[in-house]
């Protein structure tokens, strides 16, 4: 069974149609990248997937457990509407690191205040933080980053500030991480050091969802393809079916104004 | 002969000295720097109190005005529109007088309703500051405390706060240095503060000790400014 069920997910922004229907599914372990012309709706996509918008209908599904459903009428707890959020991860186009906190303290930050709801909390609060620390700097230490812990965001340059991000996402255990563009904020010659620590996660088997304008990565280092245009997904595929023969006529047109 | 010179120079140096401190005293300028003293202390009690009860109560104004509830933030917008809109002196006068002359109410000492009117007045500018500041930090900030798992709450108090007072620092030390130079104004209601006082010396054919008053404002907003410009460089550690 898939691990992420999305359904005719749609959403309109006053009279403008911005997702026209949307569906996929994505199996455990998997990597999905999705493309398209800016404007074709990815962002809004991720954001309905992550609960920043509201899609107007359609469900989603993470393991087997509806954590969207436009027709349901059930109020959520706050408590599960936080484990739903984090059940998805995302990282952002312009990083939005929290600049008053340095490297460690951005990646403990949700942690720690997630943890004083625990109910053991006052009884154990010393053993907790320590371990939420442990934890933080393994993920830092993964991405890299070990000798920044002390650092503020602004002392780091763009591509060491999206790793950050990636180990807050990270830092929570999400079950799908979604990237928005994560390269496009950065000067080439740093994209790469993001774009290894992404590939780093796949080969651990880190389920992710990756909108990206890096053809040849996401080529590289997806499981499967979508190709959007205008707030329908075209064509979906794997790689060497997206790629190398396309046969949705936007599509090509797409991919053709990356070659020259 | 040099000598005996040098010697008559400085005795009659010291002799100036002598009587101009006789002139001083005698144009008692201790007991007007004593006055003066004084009504500097009821200034900076009404500096300080206005601020220690204005600064949450404009915060809680700024989210009334942003308010998803439309008739409060009609309620609360017209209130700082009137506020901001008419003279702080009038405010005073109609405070002071308005409820004995509408309800026959007793009225307020003079002191509290100066304190009064300076803590509304103040708390619908410091709204406005907080509102400019909230708008301005990047909405990404919200999400990401959001997809963080993180409560409004959690955002605005850890993640949103301090990026806030980093911002409004300036325009509110603008404020603060107002609110110094405003406080004279309660003296339309007879409240004793510097100017009050200083103008008290002009019955006596004294009109220096009202212009006196001016070193104390200075000295006032000049340790304001140095205190202002510390707490700066305080929140300089991160960029936002
Ligand atoms: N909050 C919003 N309000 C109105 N229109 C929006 C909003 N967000 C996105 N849009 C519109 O939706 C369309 C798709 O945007 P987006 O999802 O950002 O596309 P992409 O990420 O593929 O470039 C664009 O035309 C954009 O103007
Ligand atoms: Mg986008």
């Amino acid at each position: 069974m898939p691990i992420l069920q999305v359904k005719n997910i749609q959403k309109s922004f006053g009279a403008v149609n911005v997702l026209k229907g949307i569906d996929f599914s994505l199996e455990q372990g998997k990597v999905l990248s999705i493309i398209g012309s800016s404007g074709s709706g990815k962002t809004t996509l991720l954001r309905c997937l992550t609960s920043l918008e509201t899609a107007d209908t359609g469900c989603v599904e993470i393991d087997g457990k509806v954590v969207f459903d436009s027709e349901s009428t059930v109020k959520l707890t706050r408590q599960e509407k936080r484990e739903n959020q984090l059940k998805m991860g995302l990282v952002f186009q312009s990083f939005n690191l929290f600049p008053q906190y340095n490297v460690l303290d951005n990646v403990m930050l949700a942690q720690q205040l997630a943890a004083k709801d625990r109910l053991d909390y006052k009884a154990k609060k010393q053993e907790i933080l320590a371990e939420i620390e442990e934890h933080s700097r393994q993920i830092i230490d993964s991405v890299g980053l070990s000798d920044k812990l002390q650092n503020y965001p602004c002392e780091l340059s763009g591509g060491q500030q999206q790793r950050v991000a990636i180990a807050r996402a990270l830092a929570l255990n999400p079950k799908i991480l979604c990237f928005d563009e994560p390269t496009s904020a950065l000067d080439p010659e740093l994209t790469h050091e993001v774009l290894a620590v992404i590939k780093e996660l796949a080969t651990r088997n880190m389920t992710m969802i990756i909108v990206t304008h890096e053809m040849t990565f996401a080529k590289e280092v997806s499981d499967q393809v979508i190709f959007m245009d205008d707030g329908v997904i075209c064509e979906q595929g794997t790689p060497e079916q997206v790629f190398d023969s396309p046969q949705n006529q936007r599509l090509q047109e797409f991919l053709g104004s990356f070659q020259k | 002969m040099e000598l005996t010179n040098g010697m008559v120079m400085g005795a009659s140096l010291s002799d100036t000295l002598a009587n101009m401190w006789n002139a001083i005293a005698n144009s008692s300028f201790f007991e007007v720097t004593l006055r003066l003293f004084e009504g500097l202390f009821t200034t900076v009690e009404l500096f300080v109190l206005t601020l220690l009860f204005s600064l949450p109560l404009g915060l809680i104004i700024c989210f009334g005005s942003r308010c998803k509830f439309t008739p409060l933030r009609y309620v609360v917008k017209t209130i700082v529109w009137i506020v901001r809109g008419s003279p702080l002196m009038l405010q005073i006068l109609v405070v002071y007088y308005g409820p004995g002359l509408l309800f026959g109410w007793d009225l307020l000492p003079r002191f509290t309703a100066a304190l009064v009117t300076f803590v509304i007045n103040y708390a619908c500018y410091f709204s406005e500051i907080y509102r400019g500041g909230i708008q301005s930090i990047p909405r990404g900030q919200y999400e990401a405390g959001q997809v963080l798992g993180m409560t409004k709450w959690q955002v605005f108090s850890k993640v949103v706060l301090l990026q806030l007072i980093k911002r409004i620092v300036p325009p509110m030390g603008n404020e603060f240095i107002t609110l110094v130079k405003d406080t004279a104004l309660v003296r339309v209601i007879s409240v004793y503060e510097i100017i009050w006082m200083g103008e008290s010396f002009i019955k006596k054919g004294m009109m220096w000790p009202l212009f006196y008053t001016a070193v104390f404002y200075l000295v006032f907003n000049g340790l304001l400014t140095l205190a202002l410009g510390y707490f700066e460089k305080k929140l300089d550690y991160f960029k936002s």
